[in-house]
């Protein structure tokens, strides 16, 4: 337990206390002892700062309050439905697919030569790309895109999952039967209450998307970009001096971020407010056919862009010659991926070993932490659960430029070893909001039956509770993996460039625009949560295959 | 059965269970080996914490007090594992991972270690209850008498000091409920343990016939 506070708190508080020390002057190894504002001055002069604040603010907010909007009309159109169940099916996979990957998809699709402009050439008689600046539009247009095809899926099972507290069918009937339409008998009644319980996950999304960085470097605009990409190259800059600027600057994406989320706070009340409004007066919308058709036609879209993206990057990955405007490339082949093999394999296992270990070790922490919580009968509270979200809630870059710096002056040299006490702190919080729900539903008079035949907690944890819940371990598991795999910055700021994943080779390949060696690796990047999850699945119904309780 | 499950009577002194003012359970009774102590009352009136406070489980939200002593042990001061004291509720709980068999063994105690030996108390244990051949079975697989009478079989093979029984028979069909009730009772009897039985049913009391303890009357008022 106390571990587990560690393993969150400390990282994120020296991190940040890296960050601030360096941003107000003071840096003994680069020659910095006093302390002053100077650097913020210096931040505040650096042409288009403004622009990359803005940019990451509007970001953030944007991208959140569309991602919540489609889910919860979409909840409220079709929760307790078929249509829900069967979209379900696609929606829960794409939470694995890696950002970056989601990205590049996303670019094959939507780039003046990608395939939708393909498919409209023939009838619009265009015959060489058109010239628009797609990716890295200066309005970050498709940058939001890109990071709101993976807020939906994530925010739709959060809620999802928040949705068996509240009784579903019996507040529908109740809607119907005063004659209110669907979603606005379900945002009434239900969405309040769902809101509450994905608050956190919400706030999450604000400030994952405010500072996200490498989906910025994929797709966002240059020139300027983002403040947090502008960070990064600060950061990297062969003057070390630039590290007092990246410092600074960090400090000022953690004022946007927490502006973005007062300001996000605001309109959450003034979104109640406008909800008590609309129900005092006793609006009824009962013909809500066309929102509905809306939601679902926004949902089958993210699926549809998603996968569309995936089988392009397949498409690309094994293209011969593919010129514009053709739909098909003239001749398949395997040549990108037998070139590329030797440099890959080192990368996926490094990206394998990181994963595996850091998740492992976040199980492992949560199932601690879940048993003693059984134990002594407490449940965690708000502010636990806050806790648990904080490293998911604070800017990576805030606090992450603060960890390399002590690393390296700390003289340490495991690098591999920081890297996945770093990964730990991002993988735990998700491997803890998956596991929690299945461990605190188990029927504990088991426990108190295997004490009454006489065996120890242990013995009761080992033989009863952890072989009855190993479909949920094993997809916790697989939810941790994938976020570690999915880890840029932490990997890029703490392997000091030094340690290569598949998702940090497949960003740097983002510049040098090879679709092909792109589809490789991004297709891999997806491949390795997917398969993962695939024996997540796969093993309990083995391990389990003649009793029938156990199956799904 | 060996000596030991021979246990001596269950005497519980000035026992006493409180949730916030209202006291749901004072209880002074002694209950012989095969004898029955049941104790009745209506749903929510906590007749299960009784229960939950001799097996050891009790939710610390409750307040409680009072000796439970068997065979010179004061139970309260063992261990929930230590107590042996072992519980039948309304379902079967029979472990869903595991064959009937392993059910069975994996309550064998501890102090026989031999693989093998603990499968044949096991099988052993099944035939008693009619249930030859049935160590390989998917528990999934069984019919809900079948299912109890393993939960049965469970208990009885951990040698308890004691049972406690906590509305087993209530989501029993009726022909069947009258058939685990007589089956219970004597296996009880046979193994000279005290039961306590919680429930909310008439039948259940007199065909258990020993003594009531009716806690609706006592139960709101305050301590």
């Amino acid at each position: 337990m106390l571990l587990t506070v560690a393993v969150l708190t400390l990282p994120l508080s020296f991190g940040l206390l890296g960050t601030l020390l360096p941003a107000l002057g003071y840096l003994p190894a680069l020659g910095g002892h006093g302390f002053g504002l100077d650097h913020f001055r210096t931040l505040l002069a650096v042409p288009g700062i403004g622009a990359s604040v803005l940019l990451s603010f509007a970001n953030g907010l944007a991208t959140t309050a569309i991602a919540v909007a489609v889910t919860a009309l979409f909840l409220a159109a079709f929760a307790g439905t078929s249509v829900l169940g069967r979209l379900q099916h696609w929606l829960s996979p794409l939470l694995a697919v890696p950002q970056a990957a989601a990205a590049f998809g996303l670019i094959l699709l939507i780039a003046p030569s990608g395939y939708l402009i393909r498919l409209a050439a023939p009838f619009a008689g265009i015959d060489r790309p058109p010239d628009l600046l797609i990716p890295h539009d200066p309005l970050g247009i498709t940058m939001m895109a890109a990071l709101v095809l993976k807020e939906i899926p994530f925010l739709f099972l959060v809620s999802l999952a928040a949705l068996p507290q509240l009784d579903l069918p019996a507040s529908r009937r109740l809607a119907a039967s005063l004659g209110y339409g669907r979603i606005a008998g379900f945002l009434y009644l239900l969405w309040p209450g769902v809101y509450r319980q994905i608050r956190f996950a919400v706030y999450a999304v604000l400030a994952y998307s405010s500072s996200v960085v490498d989906v910025a470097l994929i797709l966002g605009p240059s020139l300027p970009g983002t403040l947090a990409t502008r960070l990064l190259e600060w950061m990297n800059d062969p003057d070390l001096s630039a590290r007092f600027l990246a410092s600074a600057g960090a400090i000022l994406q953690l004022g946007v971020t927490v502006t973005a989320l007062l300001l996000w706070h605001f309109t959450e009340r003034a979104g109640g407010i406008a909800l008590t409004a609309l129900r005092d007066r006793g609006h009824r919308f009962p013909r809500d056919r066309s929102m509905r058709i809306a939601a679902s036609s926004a949902v089958v879209v993210t699926c549809a862009t998603v996968f569309s993206g995936l089988a392009l990057l397949l498409l690309w990955s094994i293209a011969g010659l593919w010129t514009f405007p053709d739909l098909m490339p003239k001749e398949l082949t395997l040549r990108t991926w037998q070139n590329g093999l030797a440099r890959i394999v080192p990368p996926v296992i490094t990206t394998l070993s990181a994963g595996v270990i850091s998740t492992l070790i976040a199980v492992l922490l949560t199932i601690g932490c879940l048993e003693r919580e059984t134990e002594t009968g407490r449940k965690a509270g708000d502010s636990a659960l806050l806790l648990l979200y904080l490293p998911l809630i604070m800017p990576q870059i805030t606090f992450l430029f603060g960890l390399q710096l002590l690393f390296i002056g700390s003289g340490a040299t495991d690098r591999f070893a920081a890297l996945i006490l770093v990964h730990l702190v991002f993988v735990l919080p998700y491997v803890f909001l998956s596991l929690s729900d299945a461990w605190r539903q188990f029927d504990t008079r088991y426990d108190v039956l295997a004490a009454a035949l006489g065996r120890s907690r242990l013995s009761a944890l080992l033989a009863i509770r952890l072989p009855m819940l190993t479909r949920a371990i094993l997809t916790a598991f697989a939810v941790g993996f994938a976020v570690s795999v999915g880890q840029y910055l932490p990997t890029v700021l703490i392997g000091e460039g030094r340690i290569q994943t598949i998702t940090t080779e497949a960003v740097a390949l983002a510049s040098g625009g090879n679709r092909r060696v792109i589809g490789v690796y991004a297709l891999l990047q997806t491949l390795l949560p997917f398969i993962i999850f695939a024996v997540a699945s796969i093993v309990p119904a083995l391990l389990y295959r003649n009793r029938r309780a156990m199956q799904v | 059965m060996t000596n030991d499950t021979k246990t001596a009577g269950l005497v519980m002194t000035d026992v006493e269970i409180c949730l916030r003012d209202h006291r749901l359970i004072a209880l002074s009774a002694k209950v012989q080996p095969s004898e029955v102590l049941t104790v009745m009352g209506p749903s929510g009136s906590g007749k299960s914490t009784l229960l939950a406070y001799i097996g050891g489980f009790l939710d610390p939200v409750f307040k409680a007090r009072g000796q439970v002593v068997i065979g010179g042990d004061n139970l309260t001061d063992l261990a929930p594992e230590s107590r042996r004291a072992g519980i039948l509720f309304q379902d079967p709980l029979l472990f869903p991972h595991m064959s009937v068999g392993a059910n069975v063994a994996f309550a064998v105690p501890a102090t026989i270690s031999a693989r093998r030996e603990r499968q044949r108390i096991a099988a052993d244990a099944l035939a008693e209850m009619e249930l030859d051949g049935f160590a390989g079975r998917d528990p999934a697989t069984l019919s809900g008498g079948q299912k109890a009478r393993v939960a049965l079989a469970r208990i009885l093979v951990s040698r308890p000091r004691l049972l406690l029984l906590d509305e087993p028979f209530s989501k029993l069909d009726m022909a069947l409920r009258q058939q685990m009730r007589r089956l219970v009772f004597t296996k009880a009897r046979d193994a000279g343990l005290p039961v306590i039985l919680v429930t909310h049913e008439e039948a259940d009391a007199q065909a258990a016939g020993g003594e009531i303890h009716r806690i609706d009357a006592v139960s709101r008022q305050p301590p």
